[in-house]
């Protein structure tokens, strides 16, 4: 049933003289605009966007939702992304007036609302992670990474010390090195054991007095709790380094365990994941950070700061902390997502949050535990909240691919785990399935899995068959790429 | 407990099938020592009901919209957002979802990014658009960024001081740790002198960076700049502002080779800041250099169209530390909203919103610098929807005058315009489609 008449693109469905908004006649006297803009500010024609209607953009949307996997109409178990329900709750209320409608630039008088709610935010996030200071600037967990590690080189470059390296393991989310290699710093991978932890020998043979930072996601990419946190943190700061946690994967430990008591000196977290944002089809994300005391004064600004009156009252007020690197975006930070994260943490409290881990490492457990006898987890038995299983032997003795497995998956009616990552798994498939899922739902995923691997391999190749597209040509994407519709007419031109 | 299904009976089944006695058995892989064995000290958990009545008691003490006409402006606007944008962005199918990596499983998600893109490339006359980047700070950070890849120089970079005084702190800090000096060049006149900037540009500079129209509102000689950066080798980067575009010249008629903005106007509440919208734009001959996602048009086994993540080679997840930029999790549902406003204003809105802001700040600006003690700042310079006027005695008498009568104005040129020349007893007046006639009359009643 699907409308494919409605779900053209946009350009094709336009007609000239077709429009949706309609905005009120100029109530003030009106000048010609040649008398306000000199001739040569002007475009000699307005940009040639497409003319539809309000009910047409209303259907073609609507029905392109429908093309759309996601939490709310299936099973999205994509590993290290957390995709956990969103409560409605928190898109009622941070849509209320009073709260969605404030603008940035009003003064800190004027927003005492606002500013008491991040600053609780800050605290909370500061709680759990085991760390006392915080900036919720970042836009995402990349960013957060990337100001983390300005933020660790402002701190040396005041001691006077010259650290140009920051080490991760190779199993590390490629923003790591990304937002290395960005902030300046020489990247250096780091090989891991063969069980996929962090190899001690190596990471001794790599410190050194050039060491600024050893970043390292806890539970790692491969959901396994790093036991050497604490020597590994140790050597670390023997070295005179820091100890960044990705914090990608705190949907595993929150209330059990903390970074900062672990050996971590930063992390960040992510806050469409954990706290649930949500994931907008892409983001926008809130990548806060956490660091140590000692840091806390290099902290982009502005941060949320609690004074006492003379009176007694309280009042909030933004700022920027005495040696920071400065902003690392306009504005205060994500606050749409932010205030998300806080209703989810308000409505959870300590033991909430605690169940929520807890149920997070049962439900992954339990799914390892149904499929470990047909797709082999190298990591063991046990996992916090994910898994990586390897489709090797699968493919090796068969000839189905994880990418089969992911795309048949689709038919089944479960969005795919994500696929071939981390690196050092062969054939990865990483499977996330959080805590707002019942047994019911995981059953029938391994239930899933298991049939298709029974399946013809020749019609795996060809998988998915359900969905509105079957395997895209990504190669002649790459080659010649098409990143925007032309118009028919000009296509021939050009 | 909150959004959790699985019964105590379930749990029970399900510590069986992984071979364990108990929830705490599943965490013994953490070392005993390093768990916290108390419950974190956080605010107690509330109902919904409850968690309502706390929003809205936060709510009240904040001074938003409301009763209070808004003519603030520095980058964050209040234009209007037709419901049926929030309508489409409330489809959790959108929201619910990720980046859409199965491409069978997020056609949805893709298309719409596709033809947000082909919207921005309409919109700013340029080739190529990524899917967005975070906003319009850093977007001008990428845009210096990849300028230094595209030219091949990393040493220096000149931004005019008309640029919002935040992306210019933005961008100082992207740059603070990889050696390259940033140039600010002066502008005391409210807007750049071309002479003046040619001096200021050599053959080691990597792009010119322009705000047009700028942090104070006015028009910058844009032809005139990007072509002074060609004249040395460099880019022109261009950060607009999208809803002027109905009427002025777009950045690919004037020689940007890169363009970004801020897109809150399109479609985007103003939500203390964020989640924005950072668009970028440029030639066709700078992609493979372009930071963020790309969606592609392709076909899939049966020849049917389809929609997918494109040239990935250039991002982190697949080149690590040689990507062009660190971003991952992108602005994707304010893309969405992006996209369903420009198609909802088409070219016919999309002029008349622009001629609305126009004429209304230029009847604004006639009144108020009618006022006694007011004047403008930069008389004489062409301007869209904001401008600057001077109040005699400092601005905070005159600010609050206006908030007893019901206006919030701003930002004064304090704090948010330090280090623009001459600044001081300025204020910065934002007047959009929204303001009335009405409303104009009476900020100048009350200042009169």
């Amino acid at each position: 049933m699907r409308n494919t008449l409605a779900t053209q693109l946009l350009f094709e469905l336009s007609k000239p003289g077709r429009r949706a908004a309609v905005f009120p006649a100029c109530d003030v006297p009106v000048r010609p605009v040649a008398e306000l803009l000199p001739a040569s500010q002007l475009s000699p024609s307005a940009p040639a966007l497409p003319e539809v209607t309000e009910p047409e953009v209303i259907r073609h949307f609507v029905n392109l939702s429908t093309k759309n996997m996601s939490v709310d109409t299936h099973f999205y178990p994509l590993g290290s992304c957390t995709m956990k329900y969103n409560p409605k709750r928190h898109e009622r209320l941070s849509s209320v007036a009073g709260i969605v409608d404030i603008h940035p630039n009003r003064p800190d008088e004027d927003v005492q609302g606002m500013l008491e709610l991040l600053c609780t935010m800050q605290q909370m996030l500061a709680e759990i992670a085991g760390l006392p200071a915080v900036s919720l600037q970042p836009a995402a967990g990349a960013q957060g990474e990337f100001t983390a590690l300005l933020v660790a080189s402002a701190y040396f470059r005041a001691r006077g010390e010259q650290r140009t390296k920051v080490l991760f393991p190779n199993s590390a989310h490629g923003t790591n090195p990304a937002s290395a290699a960005l902030a300046g710093f020489e990247c250096v991978q780091l090989g891991s054991t063969p069980n996929g932890f962090i190899d001690l020998a190596e990471l001794r043979k790599h410190l050194d007095s050039r060491t600024a930072v050893f970043m390292v996601t806890n539970p790692n990419t491969l959901g396994m709790f790093e036991r050497e946190i604490p020597e590994v943190a140790r050597l670390v700061h023997e070295a005179g380094g820091l100890v960044y946690i990705d914090g990608a994967n705190m949907n595993a430990i929150c209330g059990i365990t903390r970074p900062g008591d672990f050996g971590g000196d930063m992390m960040h977290y992510n806050v469409h994941k954990t706290f649930t944002g949500p994931h907008g089809a892409g983001g926008p994300g809130a990548g806060p950070i956490a660091v140590r005391d000692f840091l806390a004064d290099y902290l982009p600004g502005p941060i949320v700061t609690k004074e006492t009156r003379a009176d007694g009252t309280a009042f909030y007020r933004r700022s920027t902390p005495a040696r920071s690197i400065g902003r690392v975006r306009s504005f205060f930070g994500n606050v749409g997502i932010l205030v998300r994260g806080y209703l989810y943490l308000r409505t959870l409290g300590a033991a909430g949050v605690r169940a929520m881990s807890e149920n997070a490492v049962l439900n992954a457990n339990y799914v390892l535990s149904k499929l470990k006898d047909v797709l082999p987890v190298p990591q063991g038995d046990r996992c916090m909240h994910e898994f990586v299983a390897s489709g090797k032997p699968l493919k090796d003795a068969r000839g189905i691919s994880t990418m089969d497995i992911a795309k048949r998956l689709l038919d089944f009616g479960f969005h795919a785990p994500t696929v071939y990552f981390p690196l050092v798994v062969a054939e990865a498939l990483m499977v996330e399935p959080t805590e707002t899922e019942s047994k019911e739902t995981l059953d029938a995923f391994v239930d899933a899995i298991r049939r298709i691997v029974a399946e013809d391999p020749e019609f795996l190749h060809q998988a998915p068959y359900e969905t509105p597209i079957s395997r895209p040509d990504d190669v002649r994407a790459a080659r010649q790429p098409i990143l925007k519709w032309v118009a028919p007419n000009a296509a021939a031109s050009s | 407990m909150a959004y959790l299904y699985n019964t105590p009976d379930q749990q029970r089944e399900m510590l069986e099938s992984i071979g364990v006695d108990s929830l705490a058995a599943l965490f013994e892989q953490i070392p005993e020592p390093l768990q916290l064995g108390r419950l974190l000290n956080l605010p107690p958990a509330l109902t919904e009901i409850e968690l309502e009545s706390h929003i809205q008691d936060l709510a009240s003490r904040n001074r938003a919209g409301g009763g209070q006409v808004s003519f603030l402006g520095g980058g964050s606007y209040d234009h209007f957002i037709p419901a049926a944008v929030d309508a489409v962005a409330s489809r959790s199918e959108f929201y619910t979802a990720y980046t859409p990596y199965q491409a069978e499983a997020s056609q949805g998600s893709l298309q719409a990014f596709f033809e947000y893109q082909t919207l921005i490339c309409q919109l700013t006359g340029m080739d190529v658009s990524n899917a967005s980047l975070y906003e319009g700070g850093t977007a001008v950070s990428e845009a210096v960024f990849m300028s230094m890849r595209v030219t091949d120089r990393h040493r220096k970079v000149a931004i005019l001081e008309t640029v919002h005084p935040e992306y210019r702190q933005v961008c100082q800090t992207y740059l603070q740790q990889v050696n390259c000096e940033l140039v600010t060049i002066p502008c005391p006149g409210g807007t750049a002198d071309v002479a003046v900037v040619k001096k200021l540009l050599d053959d080691q500079t990597a792009c010119l960076v322009v705000q047009h129209p700028n942090f104070v509102g006015c028009l910058e000689e844009a032809r005139e700049l990007t072509a002074a950066a060609h004249a040395v080798g460099a880019l022109a980067v261009v950060s607009f502002d999208p809803l002027s575009l109905g009427w002025l010249a777009r950045p690919g008629e004037y020689g940007a080779d890169i363009a970004v903005a801020e897109g809150q106007s399109l479609g985007i509440p103003l939500q203390y800041g964020g989640p924005y919208l950072g668009i970028m734009a440029c030639k066709q001959e700078y992609v493979r250099k372009m930071p963020g996602r790309l969606i592609g048009e392709t076909v899939d086994r049966l020849g049917r169209r389809s929609f997918v993540l494109n040239l990935q080679a250039r991002e982190q997840h697949i080149r690590r530390e040689k990507a062009t930029s660190n971003i991952c999790t992108n602005q994707g549902l304010m893309a969405l909203r992006a996209t369903v406003y420009l198609s909802l204003l088409g070219p016919t809105g999309l002029r008349e919103v622009g001629e609305l802001c126009l004429q209304k700040s230029h009847y604004a600006a006639e009144r108020l610098a009618q006022v006694p003690g007011i004047q403008l700042a930069f008389p004489g310079k062409p301007f869209f929807k904001e401008f600057v006027i001077e109040t005699a005695g400092g601005t905070a008498p005159w600010i609050a005058r206006a908030q007893a009568a019901g206006f919030d104005l701003g930002p004064s040129l304090g704090p948010a315009g330090a280090g623009l020349s001459g600044t001081g007893n300025r204020i910065l007046v934002a007047v959009t489609e929204r303001r009335t006639r009405d409303e104009i009359d009476r900020l100048v009643a009350a200042w009169s």
